[in-house]
């Protein structure tokens, strides 16, 4: 695979086990989320103590599996990642005004959404472990808790509903998702989409 | 930096703007966003489609189901210290005098739904056939939602907007909203609001509801009670 010179590694085995951890997690908390959101899904479904655990469980599952990922897996290349995620250079800030630009390893777009997902997953825990202590402790018990809760899952809705579509739909983009699964795409298409990255890795 | 023009570190900034933004809005989000609702109410009315987005509501139930309603089998018992203990239907419930208002449903973990159209019966004409005895000053109302009670003395239930309610928004109780009769009490949170009342015990001491046995308060006065 690395050998094939078709082929560029995008993303290690540590990345993608993180995305996959986050991604699962957020689609269980998201659907027993809605149970308990939705009237309708509400009565179809019952057992709302039930479903509350599962969210909450699945939300402790979420925050342990990061934890061990990042603990166990590549440090190094994560922080690395994490450096170029930071970074906007001049042609990120062109891009990011509609001009097209080369791009590295991540354009611009999914720089801004890297840093919203994270932002969002400190946010979500917050506000969900507030919803969850303030039950127990009233002290603890804010009007605007469930407010932020909310509107964090309609935010991140949209910013899903957009991921989803350049994973899997849009035909300039989708092939991203061999990087997201096997760690690496066509050279050619990296070519096209991160020129930066490729010059610089060779 | 070998990159044209220089990187700005707008990743971090992001993301600590936005953490910032979220943390602070639990001081300031319920006003905020309440403000903004109401002033953008004449164009969500015009532009969404009805039913488009979730109505306000959510469905707090502690059982594995919810009640069904059975018109045929269902009785309201009023019993307890009363000369009468009363076993109603639903027909001679919706006989007796209808009551109408609109009100605001507030919940203690912090959503409130506005301008809720009510119908249904006064507390006090409801437990007049069944006469009271003067030591009677507590109502408990239990639900057919098992274990969920809750009680209101009776000071409370005779506030001038509380009510035994059996239509929501013109419309029969729908089972979520406990069908076919919950207590309407718009001063204290939603859970003194018992969905899928069977029986009304007339007491003479306040027990501890489902809730307030998972230290709720007694009197949840909306505003006033539970922290807030
Ligand atoms: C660490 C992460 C999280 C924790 C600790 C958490 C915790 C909670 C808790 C305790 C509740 C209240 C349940 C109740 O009392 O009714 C709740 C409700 C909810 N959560 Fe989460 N949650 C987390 C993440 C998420 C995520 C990622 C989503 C969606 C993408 C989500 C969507 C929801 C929704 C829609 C509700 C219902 C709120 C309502 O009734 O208005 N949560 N969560
Ligand atoms: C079935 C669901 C999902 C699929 C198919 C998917 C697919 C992908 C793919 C293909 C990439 C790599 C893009 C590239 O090559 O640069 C990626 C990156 C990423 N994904 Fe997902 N994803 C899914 C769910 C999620 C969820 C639920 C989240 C967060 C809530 C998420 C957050 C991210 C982030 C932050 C990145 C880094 C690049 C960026 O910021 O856009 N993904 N995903």
């Amino acid at each position: 695979m690395a050998s094939d010179p078709r082929y560029v590694r995008r993303f290690s085995r540590t990345e993608r086990t993180l995305h996959w951890v986050h991604a699962s997690a957020f689609f269980v908390l998201l659907a027993s989320g809605l149970i308990l959101y939705l009237p309708s899904l509400s009565e179809l479904v019952g057992r709302r103590p039930f479903v509350k655990d599962v969210h909450f469980d699945t939300a402790l599952a979420w925050l342990v599996a990061i934890a061990l990922v990042v603990a166990l897996g590549d440090r190094r290349g994560l922080r690395r990642t994490l450096a170029e995620l930071d970074a906007f250079d001049e042609d990120d800030r062109l891009w990011l005004r509609r001009i097209d630009r080369p791009q590295g390893r991540f354009n611009a777009g999914q720089k801004v959404n890297a840093a919203l997902t994270a932002a969002f997953a400190l946010l979500f825990t917050v506000s969900g472990f507030l919803l969850w202590y303030g039950e127990r402790d009233h002290r603890f018990r804010f009007a605007s808790t469930i407010l932020l809760h909310d509107g964090l899952m309609y935010v991140s809705l949209v910013l899903l509903v957009g991921h989803l579509y350049l994973a899997l739909i849009y035909p300039a983009t989708r092939h991203a998702l061999r990087g997201m699964t096997t760690g690496s795409v066509r050279r050619d298409w990296a070519l096209q989409h991160h020129r930066k990255w490729v010059d610089e890795d060779g | 930096m070998d990159s044209p023009g220089e990187t700005r570190r707008y990743g971090r900034r992001t993301f600590l703007a936005v953490t910032a933004a979220g943390l602070s809005s639990l001081a300031w989000g319920k006003p905020v966003w309440q403000a903004f609702s109401h002033a953008t109410q004449p164009l969500q009315d015009a532009l969404l489609p009805p039913g488009l987005l979730p109505d306000g509501w959510r469905i707090y139930t502690v059982a594995a189901s919810m009640p069904r309603f059975d018109p045929g089998t269902w009785r309201l018992q009023i019993d307890g210290l009363v000369e009468q203990p009363q076993s109603l239907t639903y027909d001679e419930l919706r006989r007796l005098p209808r009551a109408e208002q609109v009100s605001t449903f507030h919940c203690v973990t912090g959503w409130s739904v506005k301008n809720v159209r009510w119908a249904g019966v006064r507390f006090r004409d409801l437990l007049a056939p069944a006469r009271p005895l003067a030591n009677g000053t507590v109502l408990s109302f239990v639900s057919a939602e098992k274990p969920y009670v809750d009680t209101l003395t009776l000071r409370q239930a005779e506030l001038h907007d509380a009510m035994l309610a059996y239509e929501m928004d013109g419309a029969p109780l729908a089972r979520e909203h406990g069908a076919p009769v919950r207590v309407v009490i718009p001063e204290m949170y939603g859970y003194k609001n018992v969905k899928w009342v069977e029986r009304i015990t007339v007491a003479d001491a306040v027990e501890s509801g489902y809730w307030e046995q998972r230290g709720y308060d007694v009197d949840a006065w909306v505003g006033r009670s539970n922290g807030f």
